[in-house]
């Protein structure tokens, strides 16, 4: 297993070679995922603490820091996401990108390793350092092969992300020099980590620490508004990675990382968390009716999807957070499977401009079948992936605070207003344009076949999934009751320690 | 016979897969293949249906399990099926009537390019609609639920190409999603009591744990109200209705008429535990059927386009269904659903009959002399509206309707007001159904014919006519015949109705109710075929003509609707179209830009002004060190 890992990371180092080796590589290093998947979908996920694959090897051990890979169900799963999405989105690029094509795969592996890397992290600094490695690559990937205002939505997308990891750093170490004090052994170990005693105030700061950098990816209102550019901006490979896999490190950096080291601070701050998660759904479901460019129009529905998330991590169940982990799935599909359609749309008519667009069901029935599954899928049309995560979020949220969780289900009329919106102006009403447009053609079938099956697949039958994770789930549960038990008397000592606190920061 | 219950709903879904991916099939196969899967569905439904009625199963369902859908932290719905008397009706009418109007639609839709589509589609339907009513779980009924709301979205804009087309679909689906999404919250409240959808459990924790009246029982009645007013297009939210006749019109006879309307009455039947553990909200219930049937019927007494007319009339009808669920008559709604199914399909039919051969011709006051130049579409049509207009004793919209108006008086729940408001209504349907008649069919003919429909359209017709005509015999009042077929079926499911101490003689309700609806045909006959100056006379006053612009435009409310919601929606979000949030941040980068301007001026390379700055500081420095 540990050979596996490695040939994984290798495989996908290999830089400045052409699109057919891209495709190899990523093809064999999900073949290995998948085989992984499938030899232990028959085993319990429960046996070794529901960790699946360790792997330890030190790395400047002056530092403690180690390069420290581990993988349970949750980042199985989400590895199998990532490298599903990145076999798409290399083909989706077949014929997009034309120049500077070694340079341009080079990219893209090198943000898949770097998504792969975090989501397989147990070692902070090592996960800093995946964190960084995805964040660079996608900056070229908008700077270079971006649409016309590309430099100005590259920068917005570095400078949102870079300075809310630096403050994801600054949390990291201070957790790592807090934990040092306290225990003379100094280690960045995610394991090391987990048991740290930590003074609820120190506990609030770092996790906010964390948790900013996390919301800033995710993105939660109100730190969205570099993900419309980016995406309206990005190749359609970029919009995939971006929209189905980077948006998704932030919830699981919430899930693995904000949860677990800081339980009781986070269940203080749940409620302003679901607030904003469902400000969040309002809004960017709101915003998305308004666009008029298709790919800022998927960029906002993420953002309302994403407040899904916000709400159903913070809800403190289970149900909620099996929902937000279908959640993070079926919106990388169906997001992802949008954006490809954007993309090849964009191929065809030169345009993102919904208003030019009209009536072309007529020409292409093919992308306009997959534009209502998808558009439907968003929407969360029951028989679907989407409904599942959305129902199951909802059906959680709605124990822990019943009017913010009746607030979000209107996101839901909201979610059929600007999906029908979508497929009226472009697949439906009269045609604009005398030109005839070309169906998809065998590569984009393919693509959007595997893209359909699976969103089908997670809306009649998600157990696979929700079993592969449940090990994950119920000790995050464990958190969250920890949490819950002794949280009524810290609430009252942090008033007390507040004005201190503020104090101790200020020098 | 009974583990063939899966094949039913499957069936249409597989017509669906080979449709929608065989893309190049010939125009047979797709007929083939649409009407058969249906055709065979309801065959099977038949055999089955005769099989449970001769030899019932011992608790009165049965049940048949498929798999688990996702079992997480305890939530688990099942995809299983259960029939028991109540969804044996709805299944029965449902592939039945579905039938007969594939079998038609292969003849009317001949033309169309998109005829592979329009099958696709109508099987769909079908399959989300069975599964809707098979459902045991509510979970999986809410994805039949909302696979009928989106098969109305593509069908209603089947037509694509047309703008109205697309934005009457668009209503429909926003507007019954609305009702969706309270019903959605109901289904959390239920699981949350009771830890399951599973709807028998429900029905059994209901009746074993909430009080009568209870609040609880309130809120979730309420809300699963809202879900079926959505889709039975009840007040307050029936606006979408009469636009969705922008489909074709099989579309219209299938779900805008015969079945997915009817969502609404199934869901309360189908929880009536629950209702009638709320008796505020089962009144409601009753209070909506009454205006609801009343406004529409009024509407439709002003429409000039024959579809809008036998749209308003369903709004209408499913009132009385309403108002009978409400009062408790729970196998009069039953009863009259099956009956309002087979005259609507047909009325439907037939009116797209009517409008292929006068040339896509809607407006009635444009049509006429129909009568002896298409005498089959005529009396076909003419059973059809006899049943709507429930004449006395030879039609079955008699015999269902008169039971309702009948219980809205005698029933434990009904009062005075309800029969008064469903007699009124009696009348105004039998005045709107007779003067679509003299329109259409009596008088000078003013559009010439186009080709006479064939064989796969008059088939279908004659068999609807006929069950509108005889479908009531299997359920006669007490005082004639008291047959109960029908009532005896339906109660292994719903509870009898209870009745009123000390009631009057039936026979003189029945005597009224039948007066009202003759005064109602001769009146409109008198009016339009007697005296046809006299509405051009009425409508030149001032009162008579704003009462028709009212009913006209269905009381306003699109227009009210449009003003609250629609227009400040679309304001707000185009004013917000850049994202504030976004300009605070652009604000952000502009301050800093211009800060940096500012500042690297003071880098001017200049040797005085660097002095003039160390002078200066120094100055301060040594002011804020004397001062403090």
């Amino acid at each position: 297993m540990a050979g596996g890992l490695l040939a994984w990371l290798s495989g996908k180092w290999e830089p400045y070679l052409p699109r057919t080796i891209a495709l190899i590589s990523i093809l064999i290093v999900f073949g290995l995922g998948l085989t992984i998947w499938i030899s232990h979908a028959s085993l319990s996920f429960y046996d070794n603490d529901g960790w699946i694959i360790d792997f330890k090897r030190i790395w400047i051990p002056d530092f403690g820091i180690s390069f420290h890979l581990a993988m349970d169900g949750l980042s199985l799963i989400m590895v199998i996401l990532t490298l599903f999405l990145g076999v798409l989105s290399i083909l989706c690029s077949w014929d997009e990108i034309q120049e500077r094509q070694g340079f341009y795969y080079f990219n893209l592996l090198w943000i898949l390793a770097g998504i792969v890397g975090v989501f397989l992290a147990t070692d902070l600094f090592l996960f800093y350092f995946f964190w960084e490695v995805m964040l660079i690559p996608m900056y070229l990937l908008i700077g270079i092969w971006g649409s016309e205002n590309r430099i100005y939505a590259s920068y917005k997308f570095f400078i949102f992300t870079q300075a809310s990891g630096l403050l994801m750093l600054l949390a990291i170490l201070g957790l790592y020099f807090i934990n040092g004090r306290n225990t003379g052994h100094y280690s960045f170990d995610y394991f090391d980590l987990l048991n740290a005693e930590i003074a609820p105030t120190d506990a609030k700061w770092l996790m906010l620490g964390f948790l900013i950098a996390f919301v800033v990816k995710l993105p939660v209102f109100p730190f969205h508004t570099w993900l419309p550019d980016a995406h309206s901006e990005a190749p359609t490979a970029g919009s995939v990675v971006l929209a189905g896999l980077m948006l998704k490190t932030g919830a699981y950096g919430i899930l693995r990382f904000v949860i677990p080291l800081f339980p009781q601070a986070t269940a203080e701050i749940a409620w302003l968390a679901m607030l904003i998660g469902v400000i969040g759904i309002i809004y960017g479901a709101v915003l998305a009716f308004a666009q008029t460019d298709l790919k800022r129009l998927v960029a906002y529905t993420s953002v309302s999807h994403m407040g899904f998330i916000m709400l159903g991590a913070f809800s403190f169940n289970e149900l909620a957070l099996q929902g937000v982990l279908l959640q993070i799935i079926t919106h990388g599909l169906s997001t992802g499977a949008l954006f490809i359609l954007a993309g090849s749309l964009k191929e065809r008519l030169h345009t993102r401009d919904i208003n030019k667009m009209g009536g072309l069901w007529a020409d292409a029935p093919g992308i306009g079948t997959t534009g209502l599954i998808f558009a439907m899928a968003s929407c969360g049309l029951p028989g679907l992936g989407n409904f599942i995560a959305e129902f199951m979020i909802l059906m959680g949220a709605f124990k822990a605070n019943i009017p913010l969780a009746v607030i979000a289900t209107i996101g839901l009329v909201l979610s059929a207003i600007y999906s029908l919106r979508l497929m009226q102006k472009v697949f439906l009403g009269p045609k604009t344009d005398e030109h005839s447009i070309k169906d998809f053609s065998l590569r984009e079938i393919i693509i959007m076949a595997s893209l359909t099956i699976a969103i089908i697949w997670t809306g009649v039958y998600p157990q696979p999934i929700i079993n592969t994770v449940n090990s994950s789930i119920s000790k995050l549960k464990e958190y969250y009751s920890s949490a819950v038990m002794i949280e009524e008397p810290i609430v009252k000592k942090e008033i007390k320690y507040l004005p201190k606190s503020i104090d101790n920061d200020g020098k | 016979m009974q583990h063939l219950l899966w094949l039913i709903p499957t069936l249409p879904l597989a017509g669906f897969l080979i449709l929608a991916l065989g893309r190049y099939l010939s125009r047979t196969t797709v007929a083939l293949v649409g009407v058969g899967s249906v055709s065979l569905s309801a065959l099977i439904t038949i055999i089955i249906g005769v099989n449970f009625i001769s030899n019932p199963p011992p608790s009165g369902a049965y049940s048949q399990f498929l798999w688990t859908w996702f079992n997480a932290s305890g939530f688990a719905p099942k995809i299983s099926l259960y029939l028991d008397s109540l969804s044996l009706v709805f299944v029965f009418v449902i592939t039945f009537v579905s039938a007969l109007i594939h079998l038609y639609s292969s003849e009317f839709m001949i033309e169309d390019k998109s005829y592979a589509r329009f099958f696709a589609y109508m099987n769909l339907f079908v399959f989300s609609m069975l599964i809707l009513v098979l459902a045991e779980d509510l979970l999986l009924m809410y994805l039949g639920w909302e696979g009928v709301g989106l098969c109305s979205f593509l069908l209603i804009g089947f037509w694509y190409e047309k703008q109205e087309n697309g934005l009457a679909a668009q209503k429909a689906f926003i507007i019954t999603r609305i009702g969706d999404t309270a019903m959605a919250i109901g289904l959390f409240i239920l699981f949350y009591q009771f830890q399951t959808l599973h709807i028998p459990a429900l029905l059994q924790g209901a009746s074993n744990k909430w009080q009568i009246g209870a609040p609880i029982a309130c809120t979730v009645a309420l809300l699963l109200l809202a879900g079926g007013i959505g889709k039975s297009a009840q007040l307050p939210l029936q606006t979408w209705l009469p636009d969705a006749m922008a489909g074709p019109s099989p579309v219209s006879a299938l779900i805008h008429a015969a079945t997915m309307v009817t969502a609404g009455v199934y869901l309360i039947a189908r929880m009536h535990v629950i209702f009638e553990r709320s008796p505020f909200t089962q009144h409601l219930v009753a209070v909506i059927g009454a205006v609801t049937l009343l406004l529409a019927g009024c509407s439709a007494l002003a429409q000039f386009d024959i579809k809008r007319v036998l749209a308003y009339s369903t709004i209408s009808q499913i009132g009385y269904m309403f108002l009978a669920l409400g009062v408790g008559a729970w196998s009069a709604a039953i009863f009259h659903f099956m009956i309002h199914a087979f005259f609507k399909a047909l009325l439907f039919l037939a009116a797209g009959a009517v409008i292929e051969t006068q040339h896509h011709e809607h407006n009635m006051f444009k049509m006429g002399g129909l009568k002896d130049k298409m005498p089959l579409i005529f009396w076909t049509f003419l059973a059809g509206a006899m049943s709507l207009a429930a004449l006395p004793l030879v039609s079955a919209g008699f015999y269902s309707k008169d039971q309702i108006l009948w219980y809205a008086w005698s029933a434990e729940k009904g009062t005075a007001w309800l029969w008064l408001a469903a007699l009124i209504g009696a009348l105004i349907t039998a005045a709107y159904t007779t003067r679509m008649i003299i329109l259409t069919f009596f008088g000078e003919s003013k559009t010439p014919l186009g080709h006479l429909p064939g064989m796969r359209i008059t088939i279908p017709l004659v068999i609807l006519a006929v069950l509108s005509i005889t479908a009531g015999f299997i359920e006669l009042p007490h005082n004639f015949g008291q047959v109960t077929i029908f009532s005896d079926l339906v109660q292994k499911t719903l509870p009898e109705t209870r009745m009123q101490a000390g009631v009057e003689s039936e026979f003189a309700f029945q005597l009224i109710a039948a007066i009202i609806g003759l005064s109602g045909i001769y009146l409109t006959w008198w009016t339009y075929a007697k005296n046809p100056g006299i509405i051009d006379k009425l409508k030149s006053q001032a009162l008579p003509s704003t009462l028709h612009r009212l009913w006209f435009s269905g009381w306003f409310f699109d227009t009210i609707y449009n003003a609250l919601f629609v227009k400040p929606f679309k304001t707000i979000t185009s004013i917000n179209k850049n994202d504030f949030i976004d300009q605070i941040y652009t604000a952000l980068v502009q301050f800093t830009n211009t800060l940096n301007r500012i500042l690297s001026l003071s880098q001017s390379g200049s040797l005085r002004w660097y002095i003039m700055g160390i002078i200066m500081g120094s100055i301060i420095i040594l002011t804020l060190n004397i001062l403090l």
